[in-house]
């Protein structure tokens, strides 16, 4: 059986706004999941109190993963544990090498599984790297750029694709990874994600937009609104938003409406 | 009743060293140095004795107060103690490019303790060795340039110092067209409390190339020491000099020194230096662009801790039109270290065509580091392009956060945030190893924090 994680009326807010009024969610390991919603409804509050952003005070709730206490962790144990955060604006690192950086990860992983591990060979990352990039179908020459240095939007959101395709993580959260993308780079993008989707990888998207939905298939889509999920349902969840917008949700939930 | 008005911080006196004309004579004497050579020093020093300490009422030192030194142990002559080479760390005297080096040349407490030259590079006319040497045996080349075009005793108190009190020096000549391939490496090592006065002169003749590591280096030490250093860096027409000088003084060293690079006509010279040590640097470089297509760059790493202070002027000096120079200095500062960069673009009357950049930039990795960063630039010619840059800003949580999302623990993500911070200037040193090194001692500056917190 696979790992679930589960958040479980979940407040949180940033310099003492309330952001997240209770939310509940529950995503299995090979599930993927949509969240919808305006503007500031608290989809990316959401995504970054997950992997314990220090800037998200967490003020009620619980989150499980696969058992563990997730809001007791740091970010990078949260990350060894399987979770998986693919940024919407990935900062630039310079003079570290998406190669190099990625190695550090790997080695994290297998120094905290054992703590005498010499870290992976050289020969064996860069075919284990090869091979990822491969799969994505992302130009080798990315491993010695700078870490989203100079690079495009499309760059920078195939970038973290590249990242959750060699951390192989349990449950990934992609936060408006179709953001300011055109169709071409959207479907690069989407296509790689597709690829890695399986049994063992659960997905929480988080789109504004209807077509990356069209791309990924979600089976569970859910509607956040004012920092609660206000509505989840099938794909026709998705389809009903695309050809009304939010404006009939914020009416019949009494929520006041946000831009949108 | 009354009141009492209290200064924020008491200023102590500032008081000179204790050295004496006497003692210099003495010791320049009993080295056997020609009259010319004692001439120098004696004007130097009668400069020297003309001029009043700096103090912070001086503009280039208004943010060094080094009031703090103790010259009753930093302020005499370092006396050798009989050590040999093995005394330098090994890491610092391994070769620089796999097992081979161009040449090693080493130095305990100003007393010269190891000289080795590639017999090929002898072969083609090198001069690599110390500098009383090099007076007695090529007086004409040493007179030539030691403190003439580059380097004057009347530029400050510590040059005139240096320049009369001098102990010890590398001169390296290289001639006419040729091309030193292996890099030559120099160490000055202070193991003895007091002070030592190195000084490094280099000379490449016209079309000469070479590569050159110099390093300074102290164990840690309780008692003040000082280090008043000069350096010339002569580099001919379409000569190409790289030059690379790495500081890691215990922290108890202060260092004074001045340094001056002249290019000729079409010749380059790069210039990257790393300061990790000392409890106190201050640090005058310049590189003057001379002649029409002289190109000079300045590179800078320094990471400060505890109360270390490192303070730099720099000076780009285009003197002739068509003159390209480039600065990139970058410091990184924990606990309540702090740095000084004052850089100044000087393009001189005529000097059109020119084109002058800085960039300074400042991580404080702890809310008592500070860093002032003053760029400026002097242009009195026209259709000239100079540009300047300078930050002083946070190691951003940001940045961390993005890391350990991968699964990286904050320490590591703090270095390889660090690592690659500094990595557009450890580039520039064409040395794995030393790069390695530095990288290593980065890392030991940076867990020091972390063990200091958790105590």
């Amino acid at each position: 059986m696979g790992a679930t994680l589960e958040i479980r009326n979940l407040h949180v807010s940033i310099n003492g706004t309330p952001i997240l009024k209770g939310v509940n969610l529950t995503i299995n390991q090979g599930e993927t999941h949509a969240l919808m919603g305006p503007n500031g409804s608290g989809k990316s509050t959401l995504a970054y109190a997950l992997m314990g952003h220090p800037a998200y005070t967490v003020d009620a709730g619980q989150v499980i993963f696969d058992g563990e206490e997730v809001l007791e962790l740091e970010a990078d144990e949260r990350s060894r544990l399987g979770l998986f955060l693919a940024f919407q604006y990935p900062v630039a690192v310079p003079g570290v090498s998406v190669a190099n950086f990625l190695r550090s990860a790997i080695n994290a992983r297998r120094k905290s599984q054992n703590p005498e591990d010499q870290g992976i060979s050289i020969p064996q990352f860069r075919k284990l790297l090869t091979q990822k990039m491969d799969l994505l179908g992302i130009d080798h020459k990315f491993a010695g750029r700078y870490l989203n240095e100079g690079f495009s939007g499309g760059e920078k959101k195939r970038n973290e694709i590249l990242q959750l395709a060699t951390l192989e993580p349990r449950v990934a959260i992609l936060d408006e990874t179709d953001s300011g993308l055109d169709i071409d780079a959207l479907r690069i993008v989407a296509d790689g994600v597709n690829k890695l989707k399986g049994p063992d990888l659960g997905i929480l998207v988080i789109t504004h937009y209807k077509r990356m939905l069209d791309y990924l298939q979600p089976q569970h889509i859910h509607l956040m609104m004012d920092g609660r999920i206000v509505e989840s349902g099938g794909p026709e969840l998705a389809e009903e938003v695309e050809l009304a917008g939010y404006k009939p949700f914020f009416e019949k939930h009494g929520v006041e409406a946000t831009e949108e | 009743m009354t009141t009492t008005t209290v200064s924020r911080r008491a200023k102590r006196e500032i008081v000179a060293p204790p050295f004496q004309w006497s003692a210099i004579l003495e010791r320049a004497e009993a080295a056997g140095e020609p009259d010319w050579i004692i001439e120098l020093r004696q004007q130097a020093w009668a400069i020297y004795e003309s001029m009043p300490m700096p103090n912070q009422r001086d503009e280039a030192w208004r943010r060094t107060d080094y009031s703090h030194i103790n010259w009753n142990s930093a302020g005499h002559y370092a006396i050798p103690n009989g050590a040999t080479v093995e005394h330098i760390p090994a890491e610092n005297r391994a070769p620089l490019i796999g097992d081979e080096q161009g040449g090693l040349i080493a130095w305990v407490d100003g007393k010269l303790v190891h000289r080795e030259l590639n017999e090929k590079i002898t072969k083609q006319g090198v001069i690599f060795t110390d500098l009383h040497t090099a007076i007695r045996e090529h007086g004409d080349l040493v007179k030539k340039h030691l403190f003439q075009k580059a380097l004057k005793a009347s530029e400050g108190k510590f040059a005139a110092l240096h320049a009369a009190a001098w102990t010890h020096g590398l001169f390296i000549y290289v001639p006419r067209n040729v091309v030193v391939e292996l890099p030559l490496h120099s160490i000055f090592y202070s193991e003895q409390t007091g002070a030592t006065l190195g000084h490094v002169l280099i000379v490449l003749e016209e079309g000469a190339q070479a590569t050159i590591l110099h390093e300074y280096l102290s164990p840690e030490g309780d008692n003040h020491t000082s280090y008043i250093g000069g350096t010339e860096l002569l580099v001919g027409r379409a000569a190409n000099l790289r030059y690379v000088s790495l500081q890691s003084w215990g922290h108890n060293m202060y260092e004074f020194s001045h340094g001056r690079g002249h290019v000729s006509r079409d010749g380059q010279l790069d210039w990257i230096v790393g300061s990790m040590g000392s409890k106190l640097t201050k640090s005058f470089m310049q590189i003057s662009l001379d002649e029409q297509g002289a190109w000079g760059r300045m590179s800078g790493m320094f990471f400060a801790d505890g109360t270390q202070l490192l303070d730099h002027d720099t000076y780009q000096t285009h003197s002739a039109p068509h003159t390209t120079s480039d600065l990139l200095f970058k410091a990184a500062l924990k606990d309540e270290a702090h740095s000084v960069w004052r850089g100044n673009i000087r393009v001189m009357p005529g000097a059109i065509k020119t084109d002058g950049f800085q960039a300074n930039r400042n991580m404080l990795m702890s809310d008592t580091a500070r860093a002032d960063s003053i760029p400026g630039l002097e242009i009195e010619a026209d259709d000239v392009r100079c540009t300047h840059a300078a930050t002083v800003g946070q190691m951003e949580e940001e940045y961390i956060f993005y890391l350990m999302t991968r699964g990286v623990p904050r320490i590591e993500a703090e270095r390889l945030f660090l690592n690659g911070y500094f990595w557009d200037v450890l580039e520039r040193i064409p040395f794995e190893d030393v790069q390695n090194r530095l990288l290593a001692d980065v890392d030991r500056k940076l867990l020091g924090m972390h063990t200091a917190k958790n105590k």
